[in-house]
């Protein structure tokens, strides 16, 4: 089950929900055709459950936004990038467990 | 005496982990598997699966994993997500302790922790690993649309994932360090038959090279002593695996040199009550099949060592 609470932008949105929230922003670069990132989905829901209201929990579709990727240097997924006021706060790439999402997001708040 | 609170716990939630714990919950034991990511392990980074049996047309990695996914819920298995910081195996009581500090205890434990790709350890790896340093054609590859790639290695997945990634880009060299690949003959027939892919044989990676972009370069050196520069965007390492066994007790363990753990045809583990199955066992042949096979062979054999009667629960027969 998708979750509500998680927030799906596309290249166009992406300033304006990412970069210019308020909020500290997670965002989950991923394609339906890499089988990790389809693994940790349902991780990136529970998140976006339990950090409601303090971190946003992101998804972008590489395959149908190209651009944020390629301005990122994106060129491996699952790749997850935790924004804070807009700027790069750390990243992490690849199926992590939900621990280490949990300590990464623990740096933005 | 103490009581566990698991007959059995199964560390690793690969084919192996999953088909233990499909049999441990169908056969009623007290069971639980504990993985530390995502369950599936290294078939979920697989593209396509053309030889597991009973799938006629082939099946995605994913899609095999999230069978044996739902198979194993079928019957109930009582499943964790989270990383193990301690294993003590040996006595009659085993115990598991998590990196929030919860404690488990079982009589019987089958790991199944299994492999990762083998890192190729040279000079600017990690600093572009996620930046044109991959370890994984089917997740990576479509980000090298029209673009030059090198592919490290000569095995089965190495010239698979050299045949996938033409699909992307203009040109794959494959450098191996030996004069031969180590891929069976119908992949090198396709390999060699195919316009994209060039060899560079007998050659190895001294250096990755790049720049804020990613990676622009390899440093490469020949057998003959020559060095050589390659320009590529991208550099995939596959070059085999290497055992997930960190977090094991290697001091109790017998393993091999390479750190895989030894058993005997029963997957008993030199501790008794500890059991391996799938890729963290020594072994020649690591696929999906053996993974699954050897799960189910340390379930029944874990199931001897408990002398398992289901435990005690009033008959019902109107199930």
């Amino acid at each position: 089950m998708a979750s509500d609470k998680v927030l799906h932008v596309s290249d166009s949105e992406f300033d304006a929900k990412v970069i210019g929230n308020t909020l500290p922003c997670l965002v989950d670069f991923w394609a339906p055709w890499c089988g990790p990132c389809k693994a940790i989905g349902p991780v990136i829901d529970e998140l976006a459950a339990e950090f409601d209201g303090k971190v946003v929990i992101v998804k972008m579709n590489v395959d149908d936004n190209p651009a944020t990727p390629g301005k990122f240097g994106i060129r491996a997924i699952p790749t997850l990038i935790l924004f804070k006021g807009g700027e790069i706060v750390d990243q992490i790439t690849g199926a992590v467990g939900k621990s280490q999402l949990q300590a990464l997001i623990g740096k933005a708040i | 005496m103490q009581q566990a609170q698991y007959q059995l716990i199964i560390v690793g939630g690969g084919p192996a982990g999953l088909t233990a714990g499909l049999y441990a919950a169908r056969g009623r034991l007290k069971v639980l598997l504990i993985e530390k990511g995502a369950a599936g392990g290294q078939v979920l980074v697989t593209d396509w699966v053309d030889n597991y049996p009973g799938f006629v047309e082939g099946v995605s990695g994913f899609d095999l994993i999230d069978k044996m996914t739902t198979h194993a819920d079928r019957f109930g298995l009582e499943k964790k997500f989270a990383a193990i910081t301690s294993l003590q195996l040996d006595g009659d009581i085993k115990t598991v302790t998590l990196e929030n500090s919860e404690v488990f205890t079982a009589k019987t434990i089958i790991l199944s922790t299994g492999a990762k790709p083998r890192k190729l350890k040279v000079a600017g790896e990690n600093e572009f690993s996620g930046r044109g340093v991959s370890y994984c054609a089917t997740c990576d590859g479509p980000f090298y649309r029209n673009q030059e790639i090198a592919i490290v290695g000569g095995g089965n997945t190495a010239i698979q994932d050299a045949l996938h990634l033409t699909k992307f880009a203009t040109k794959v060299t494959v450098i191996h360090r030996r004069g031969e690949l180590r891929a069976t003959k119908i992949l090198q027939e396709k390999a060699f038959c195919n316009q994209k892919i060039d060899f560079l044989w007998n050659t190895q990676v001294k250096e990755i090279r790049g720049d804020r972009t990613g990676v622009v370069e390899l440093l490469l050196s020949h057998h003959d002593g020559d060095e050589s520069i390659l320009k590529v965007t991208g550099i995939f390492i596959l070059i085999g695996i290497t055992p997930n066994n960190e977090i094991l007790p290697l001091d109790q363990l017998r393993t091999d040199e390479t750190g895989f753990i030894v058993t005997d045809q029963e997957m008993a583990t030199t501790i008794p009550g500890v059991y391996a199955a799938g890729d963290i066992r020594s072994k020649r042949s690591r696929q999906i099949i053996n993974a699954a096979g050897e799960g189910a062979v340390a379930e029944l054999s874990a199931e001897r060592y408990l002398g398992h009667q289901a435990p005690d629960q009033p008959l019902n027969c109107s199930e």
